[in-house]
């Protein structure tokens, strides 16, 4: 056997498999089912076939053959989606070594994590077991990140398992510490670009790290009409590389958001300014103050990545953090997805990515509706990943990211039951799961 | 008189007129009054005593009035849930708890507790509030004294900052005592202190009075991470670096407790960092180990043996699920995160269940936040812990998960017969929850310090706020 049949021969194995798994049709019965893009559905049914929704509501005819799954008492949602967090970038933070989530310089508009993304990382499993379907990665580090993405928690590789690459580009209006570890923060500004030339030390302040994004954006739109020019060797000095100006553009056009981390109140509105002026679309990350000017980012159709865990004025940036925050926002008509931002263990790390389910009940907590919460980890972060047309909700033709859990999918009490990611159910056991079987029974003998 | 104004007055009392009632209870530090023989008499700082407690509580129990709560779902972590039942505040002590307790005539205040829960308020036994407050800065940075492997001479409220804005957040969580730590950098980082969760110009007017001082260690990771380049740089070095110390602490307290057994010649020269380690042989100091691998644990454990001394806690303890047998043969209280993990090699076997099946194997398990964020939710953690038990088919109750933030870390404090539980007598420390404390939606309502109601969350404009939200804060906790 040749090595083409070799490679031929497993891939139709791949294929097969995914083909096996995807074909069965499964129809889940009488449960509560919350499509999210509509109101819920008292004993609701829904039935996904070759991977996707084929039907959903109360009265469904179940095909025949289908497995069914009764889920009389049982609540139905679209998998949960964590719209900001560093799984697979990251696996254990402490260790330099497995931490694939930053670029090598202060504007890494063209980095792309996701092809350092870690397909065995132990969280995609155990938040999987938890109802997430779909994280949003994160680059960090610089003034420009780089690129998010959107992955699906399926098994593959990394390239398998995008959902979608780029969903927009990272970047801060923070300055100091926030920017890389590697850079001292005294020397910030000291060297910055002067009369042309690329950016070589971090904004001294973050009216200079505005004026950088203002001065990013504008050489975006000049090199992209120069490029033989700058090929020749006849075009000024450049803010970035050629390379980071390319991967703008397709920000400059509208194309794609920029995600820019801001907590001031004053950050904020000045970056909802500078989008309208510079006719980009924008998304606010962190956004710890923007409940002061929640109506004015809402008529600008500004989504916000937030919240509902923290109120603590842990900088000067956020001194009026507050856990009505999300609820504000949602109130005035915002796009709201809830994420994690209480720091110290929270669903912004890798480990408890799964937890942003509880980020929705602590927001219910803190004023917001239970529909609006779950909307925020389903829909709403779908929406502003620029993926709702495939995930987010229930519907037909969506692909079939379903998670049936044994009550309200917010509170402690509750279990998941069954969730399925691209139609296949995933049943495995999560690293955590094992410690706890292997220990549950200590030892008799003292070794 | 706003509740606030009674408070600052309260507050200047203690600092300047009352003499604190409850130092009176403290054990007497036996300075040298009365040598047995000739010789110089050393001014008291000179000497190095047992239970020698320089900087005393100034605390004072701010005003409370006789308070009935009534028709609550009471989780007292001494016993069943009691259904229906009152808990009636007394001059700042629980005077009774029950199903039917009357209704006293001359009660100031009648709280009708219908659909509410009501249990002890929270202790958390590992926190650095005040030595790493908001907004977090390097002119805060006040809770590693990452200069040596050894600081034992450095007693974490030295650095407490009674401004932290973190302080009020926490009360509003129902944490009414807590234990700040110096941080992990160190083998052995120094003293802790056991405080009250009040409003104060001072820390001594904090403390908790007649708690004891904890000793904090550490192990693995962070420590052989601070001194990699001058070691300890290896968990071996680690243990060297332990046991030297231990071996010159008990020559210390030898030499001490010699002289003053006879108070004969000069004294020793007085040494804070080895009169620490002393204390903590003698058994006045509890030491409280940060440790997160089994297997380290169990060498801590032989080496306690080896000097002698004991470990009161094991602090987030990842791992003590691995060898919850050894830890509750031993009686060390095992201190942990519901769900945080992963962060280090170390934490790498963090699992849901830990707590539970510590509680499970006898030991004395209780929930820790470590975490100015994570200290406002203890409820809600040890909520995750207690359904995560279950799934993992232990047969916890709430009756049991209650004690993991209540009566259990009050015992680790030593402070298990005045606070940690709701019975007759103790001080009357008490939350009031608008629904069950182990649901994501659920408020504390009202807490309670010595039976004083220090947050309300339905009258905010009268609850605390620190010096530093003055003019910066305009959202402090609030409804």
């Amino acid at each position: 056997m040749n090595v083409r049949v070799v490679i031929l021969a497993a891939l139709a194995a791949v294929l097969g498999a995914a083909a096996a798994a995807g074909a069965e049709t499964i129809a889940i019965t009488g449960a509560t089912v919350y499509p999210v893009s509509g109101p819920k559905i008292p004993n609701g049914t829904v039935v996904i076939r070759d991977g996707r929704i084929i039907a959903v509501g109360a009265n469904v005819a179940i095909p025949a053959g289908a497995r069914r799954i009764d889920a009389r008492g049982k609540i139905v949602t679209p998998g949960f989606i964590n719209a900001q967090t560093q799984l697979g970038l990251v696996e254990v933070g402490g260790e330099r070594s497995t931490r694939n989530s930053s670029g090598r310089g202060l504007v890494n508009a063209d980095f792309r994590p996701w092809e350092g993304f870690f397909s065995g990382s132990a969280y995609i499993a155990s938040a999987r077991e938890d109802g997430v379907t779909t994280v949003g990665i994160f680059p960090t580090g610089g003034l420009v990140a780089g690129q998010a993405a959107a992955m699906d928690l399926a098994d593959g590789t990394a390239a398998e398992m995008v959902r979608k690459a780029p969903v927009g580009v990272v970047a801060t209006i923070q300055t100091g510490p926030r920017f890389t570890s590697d850079v001292d923060e005294n020397t910030a500004g000291d060297a910055n670009t002067a009369n042309g030339g690329e950016l070589s030390a971090p904004p001294a302040s973050r009216a200079d790290a505005l004026a950088a994004l203002r001065e990013l954006l504008a050489d975006a739109r000049f090199y992209a009409t120069r490029h033989d020019k700058y090929d020749a060797g006849a075009l000024r000095g450049l803010i970035a590389s050629a390379r980071a100006l390319d991967a703008l553009l397709p920000v400059v056009q509208g194309r794609e958001p920029l995600i820019v981390e801001a907590n001031r109140v004053d950050d904020i509105d000045a970056m909802v300014r500078f989008a309208r002026a510079e006719r980009i679309r924008l998304v606010i990350a962190g956004g710890a103050e923007a409940w002061k000017i929640a109506p004015r980012i809402a008529a600008a159709h500004v989504a916000v990545l937030t919240g509902a865990m923290n109120n603590i004025p842990e900088t000067f940036d956020r001194l009026n953090q507050r856990q009505e925050n999300a609820a504000i926002l949602r109130r005035a008509g915002v796009e709201v997805a809830l994420v994690g931002n209480e720091g110290g263990g929270a669903d912004e790390e890798t480990f408890n990515v799964r937890n942003v389910k509880y980020e929705a009940g602590n927001a219910v907590a803190y004023g917001m509706s239970h529909d609006d919460a779950l909307r925020a980890v389903t829909l709403a972060p779908a929406t502003i990943l620029g993926i709702a047309d495939r995930v987010g909700s229930l519907a037909p033709g969506k692909d079939a990211n379903v998670v049936v859990w044994s009550g309200d999918p917010f509170e402690f009490s509750t279990s998941v039951e069954h969730v399925f990611v691209r139609g296949r159910e995933y049943r495995d056991r999560s690293r955590q799961d094992q410690l706890i079987e292997r220990y549950r029974k200590l030892p008799r003998t003292n070794n | 008189m706003s509740r606030l104004v009674r408070a600052l007055a309260a507050v200047s009392m203690a600092a300047f007129v009352a003499l604190p009632l409850a130092s009176v209870a403290q054990q007497p530090a036996p300075a040298p009054a009365a040598p047995a023989s000739p010789g110089p008499t050393p001014g008291p700082g000179a000497v190095s005593v047992p239970f020698a407690d320089p900087y005393p509580s100034t605390y004072v129990p701010f005003a409370s009035q006789a308070t009935l709560i009534r028709n609550a779902t009471i989780l007292t972590a001494a016993g069943p849930t009691i259904r229906n039942g009152s808990v009636l505040i007394r001059n700042g002590k629980i005077a009774a708890v029950g199903a039917n307790i009357g209704t006293p005539a001359d009660l100031v205040l009648v709280i009708d507790a219908r659909g509410k829960y009501v249990t002890p308020g929270i202790v958390d036994i590992h926190s650095h509030l005040g030595d790493y407050p908001a907004p977090g800065m390097q002119a805060h940075s006040d809770g590693n004294e990452a200069t040596n492997p050894n600081t034992a001479n450095v007693w974490a409220e030295h650095s407490v900052w009674p401004q932290d804005p973190q302080f009020p957040r926490a009360l509003a969580g129902g944490v009414t005592t807590l234990q700040v730590l110096p941080g992990s950098a160190n083998l052995i980082g120094g003293r802790s202190a056991v405080l009250k969760v009040v409003p104060a110009r001072t820390v001594q007017a904090m403390k908790f009075p007649g708690a004891r001082y904890g000793l904090k260690m550490a192990c693995g990771e962070n420590p052989k991470r601070v001194y990699a380049q001058r070691g300890p740089s290896t968990r071996m070095g680690n243990m060297a670096g332990y046991r030297a110390a231990w071996i010159a602490a008990e020559g210390y307290k030898r030499r001490w407790d010699a002289w003053n057994a006879s108070h004969k010649g000069d004294p020793p020269p007085r040494d804070l960092t080895m009169e620490t380690m002393a204390e903590a042989l003698r058994g006045d100091i509890y030491v409280h180990m940060h440790c997160y691998r089994a297997d380290e644990m169990a060498q801590v454990i032989d080496m306690s043996h080896e000097f002698g001394y004991k470990v009161r806690a094991f602090h987030h303890a990842i791992e003590a699920y691995k060898i919850a047998d050894l830890l509750a043969k031993e009686g060390i209280v095992v201190t942990m995160w519901a769900d945080w993990g992963g962060f280090k090699m170390e934490a790498l076997d963090s699992v849901r269940a830990n707590i539970g099946l510590v509680d499970a194997a006898g030991a004395r398990a209780t929930i820790h936040s470590d975490d100015p964020s994570g200290i406002q939710r203890l409820n809600q953690e040890v909520g995750k812990a207690m359904f995560a038990a279950k799934r993992a088919g232990l047969p916890v109750t709430e009756d049991v998960a209650i004690k993991w933030m209540t009566i259990n870390p009050a015992y680790a404090l030593g402070l298990d017969d005045r606070i940690g539980s709701l019975e007759s007598g103790k001080n009357a420390d008490i939350v009031l929850w608008d629904g069950d404390p182990f649901s994501v939606y659920t408020h504390a309502e009202k807490v309670f310090v010595d039976g004083a109601l220090l947050f309300d969350r339905d009258d905010p404009k009268q609850n605390w706020r620190t010096d530093f939200e003055l003019g910066y804060v305009r959202s402090a906790v609030r409804k």
